[in-house]
């Protein structure tokens, strides 16, 4: 089974709910689990298992298609069939290049090239590693190269390093709502949201849920930092007869635990007691069995 | 004018709040919310929409299974696995992984494959009690954020102009993929949000190497400065290390979601409080620098 943590907004807890999920799994239920963090833009679950040994490391790349201007015949063809406008020709001036920032890497200009002036070279997009956690299967990260702005296509290789056979993945998903995100849930059989009971936690739980219904995806709602803002978010759920797996209460003591990276070791016994039942409650799930 | 983008990597560090309150300080500033993706600042900002746009994030490709032949090319050529076999084994396109290349349509030898616009994603020019405010709101699960940031930076720029505004400022995005590229290309001075926990440290080292390829001026601010001492002192040797000047810190108060609740930024919510003199300090330390 495969399970996403996302939410709207950054933040509410994803991280925390991803890792702590995965201890469960591990200590209490199905030893054959593993984590995947996919938030490349700025992946850290691995700082809550406190500088994990690392067992394998690799970069990756992106291909992208550069012009062999003394090839070119500045036919403007690459440039028609390019839909992100990253190619620039100038025939008067015998020029011809393709915009890094711009490419998608989509390889319709090496298609529509009939003179084979453009190919491909690897760019580096990013590092998938895979930990060593003690508990479960290990955790898998992307990490985006600084500068690159294909999140998405990270994302893509990342699943790809993933076991398929693991018994339970958890993805640990970007914020937001736009394409990191589908392509996260993508293969996901169940999503929970997690969402902190704020005006803006509210408002970014809202149009996730919009999403979910948008791809079809089941899904339930963990409220974490439960106690501060309003009782909005509970009314919300209500309404919409969306499930509520689980309250995680704010502590100012917990606050300052996640700072220091340490919520896993010394996990207050209420709090695993609520990721136990959330754990049971996903095994009941249609899509989980 | 200047243009001030704020920015945290991390998200929830607090940058909308930061936004807002820095909004009750300045004089004469266009605002711009750059978090397309989820965005926030409109909850405090109570915006009367004066004029609305859409936004082309382009076209997604659908395929037409009476004119189909399912040869397969469409999929072979497709370089973001958008194109699969549905339950009678008929060729479709995934919408949330297409990309809107064309390049199917364009090797299909049936001509069955069509590209359809998508126009899910909005913007607006409203009135606000702070001036001027551009935000936007994309449909679920698009694509093309940068973009949608840099066309509504753009019609900001456009009106601070027209006004004879001082300044522009930008709540930006978490991450640091394309929406947070877009928002910092460009701009004037990042004003980074940084809170005291190994996470929040780990993803604005991140966001500040970004930002340096660009040369752009830093300062930070310290969000629940006392949340965790010991964390607190690390960022602050970081940013002493770095020469990014730390121009206030805020401490952790229920205030600042209680004043998020009632629709109103911290300074106009208890305006005595030293929280909301720490921003009055906090924004003449950034336009004397």
């Amino acid at each position: 089974m495969k399970i996403a943590v996302a939410s709207g907004k950054g933040g509410t807890g994803k991280t925390t709910v991803s890792v702590n999920l995965y201890n469960i799994f591990g200590k209490y239920y199905e030893k054959d689990v593993q984590l995947v963090d996919c938030d490349v833009e700025e992946p850290n679950d691995a700082i809550f298992f406190g500088n994990p040994p690392l067992i394998s490391q690799k970069d990756v790349h992106q291909l992208i298609p550069k012009i062999d201007v003394d090839a070119c015949t500045f036919c403007k063809k690459c440039v028609e069939w390019c839909e992100f406008n990253a190619i620039t020709v100038i025939k008067n001036l015998q020029f011809s290049e393709i915009s890094n920032d711009l490419c998608h890497s989509c390889g319709a200009c090496i298609v529509a090239c009939e003179y084979g002036a453009i190919t491909e070279y690897p760019q580096p997009l990013g590092v998938i590693s895979h930990f060593d956690t003690g508990e479960g299967k290990g955790l898998t990260e992307g990490r985006l190269e600084i500068g690159s702005a294909m999140q998405t296509m990270l994302i893509k290789e990342v699943k790809k390093e993933v076991s398929q056979k693991s018994k339970v993945t958890i993805y640990d998903a970007p914020p937001g709502t736009s394409c990191p995100v589908v392509e996260t849930v993508s293969d996901a059989d169940y999503i929970i949201l997690v969402t902190e009971p704020t005006p803006f936690g509210l408002h970014d739980l809202k149009i996730t849920v919009e999403l979910l219904k948008d791809i079809e995806k089941p899904f339930g709602v963990v409220v974490n930092k439960a106690g501060l803002g309003s009782n909005e978010v509970y009314d919300f759920l209500k309404e919409n007869n969306i499930e509520l797996l689980g309250k995680i209460p704010f502590t100012k003591e917990y606050a300052a635990n996640y700072a220091a990276g340490d919520i896993l070791k010394n996990i207050p016994k209420e709090i695993e007691a609520t990721y136990r039942s959330i754990v049971e409650k996903l095994l009941t799930k249609p899509s989980l069995q | 004018m200047r243009e001030i983008t704020i920015l945290s990597g991390k998200g929830g560090a607090g940058k909308t709040s930061v936004a807002a309150a820095i909004a009750s300080v300045v004089q004469n500033a266009v605002f711009c919310d750059n978090d397309v993706d989820a965005a926030d600042l409109h909850l405090i900002f109570n915006p009367k929409i004066k004029e609305r746009y859409d936004f082309d994030s382009g076209t997604v490709a659908v395929i037409d299974p009476d004119v189909c032949t399912n040869c397969g090319l469409c999929a072979e050529h497709c370089h973001f696995d958008a194109i699969h076999p549905n339950a009678v084994e008929q060729l479709e396109v995934n919408p949330f992984q297409c990309e809107g290349c064309r390049l199917c349509e364009r090797v299909c030898p049936e001509n069955a494959i069509e590209s359809v616009h998508n126009n899910n994603n909005h913007w607006f020019v409203s009135e606000t009690r702070f001036g001027k405010l551009v935000h936007a709101k994309m449909g679920p699960g698009e694509e093309n954020s940068g973009k949608l940031v840099t066309e509504v930076r753009k019609k900001a720029r456009e009106i601070a102009a027209e006004i004879n505004a001082d300044f522009i400022i930008n709540d930006g995005p978490p991450g640091i993929g394309c929406s947070a590229i877009a928002s910092v290309t460009g701009t004037d001075a990042v004003l980074l949000v940084i809170e005291p926990t190994l996470s929040g440290l780990h993803d604005a080292k991140r966001l500040i190497e970004l930002v340096n390829t660009f040369n752009i001026p830093l300062f930070a601010v310290i969000n629940k400065f006392d949340l965790n001492p010991e964390i607190t002192a690390k960022v602050d040797a970081f940013l002493k290390q770095n020469n990014i000047p730390l121009v206030g810190q805020l401490p952790f108060t229920t205030k600042m979601v209680e004043s998020m609740v009632h629709g109103k930024t911290i300074v106009e919510f208890v305006p005595d409080d030293s929280i909301s003199k720490e921003f009055y300090s906090i924004w003449k330390k950034i336009i004397s620098n």
